[in-house]
């Protein structure tokens, strides 16, 4: 609860008077739920056709798996940029 | 490999080559760490170089859960694997934001050398990473070291 109250708290935190700071406070959101979407949506579709792969193949599952966990990690980057993007309108 | 009676029932055993990769890129991002603070001591300070620690501290910890998240789930069911690798990206996307949270307003935070730490590091690591992995179906995760790989060869032949 203490970390839901502290996320509401942090995006209420700069002066909500003023539209500069609001329209900051909207990209903010933006980017970040934005940059979000795209690799939740990248990440599902490569792991539901690693798992088919591995069920159609298994002697090659270790390779599959290695494809897939640095699939995933590169995938997440962009995840990561987005956060960033959040953070430095945000906190910067 | 076992079979269940679905395929996402299906567990898969053997050695997991994501643990082992990502142990790689724990034992390279220790050694990219000194560089990487160095960088940000010079451009933002002390602080600068307490960001970038904690940005290295970030990375690696993602790295290692999401590894450890595969390795353990794919030995019960790929189903389970499935759920664990989508949920675990939010949940491990969810930690990163709260650390970061927590941290932003303690006064050896520069949130802009935080930010370019955490992007450099995840991208640098795995480009690094691309380097010594092998994925082929004789070896599934790391390359394996020549002499070594001769080495364990070698009774074979005789």
């Amino acid at each position: 609860m203490e970390a839901i109250s502290m996320l509401v708290s942090a995006a209420a935190e700069k002066d909500p008077n003023t539209t500069g700071s609001g329209l900051t406070a909207l990209g903010a959101g933006l980017a970040y739920g934005f940059a979000a979407i795209g690799p939740a949506l990248g990440i599902g579709n490569l792991v539901g056709k690693s798992v088919e792969a591995m069920a159609r193949q298994p002697e090659a599952a270790g390779m599959v798996r290695t494809t897939m966990f640095l699939g995933i990690a590169f995938t997440e980057a962009l995840a990561l940029i987005g956060f960033v993007v959040f953070i430095l309108l945000k906190f910067a | 490999m076992t079979s269940g009676s679905s395929p996402l029932a299906m567990a898969v055993a053997g050695e997991a080559p994501e643990v082992s990769i990502s142990r790689d890129l724990v034992k390279r991002g220790l050694i990219a760490t000194p560089v990487l603070v160095l960088i940000s001591a010079v451009a933002a300070g002390a602080d600068g170089a307490w960001s970038a620690a904690f940005a290295v501290a970030l990375i690696l910890l993602n790295f290692s859960m999401a590894a450890w998240l595969i390795s353990v789930t794919a030995r019960i069911s790929l189903g389970l694997m499935m759920g664990a690798i989508l949920f675990g990206y939010i949940l491990r996307l969810a930690l990163i934001t709260l650390a970061v949270l927590l941290v932003k307003d303690m006064s050896w935070v520069s949130i802009p050398v935080l930010g370019v730490t955490i992007i450099v590091t995840h991208l640098g690591l795995l480009f690094w990473e691309m380097k010594y992995v092998a994925a082929s179906l004789a070896f599934p995760g790391l390359k394996p070291d020549v002499a070594e790989w001769r080495a364990s060869r070698a009774p074979e032949n005789h």
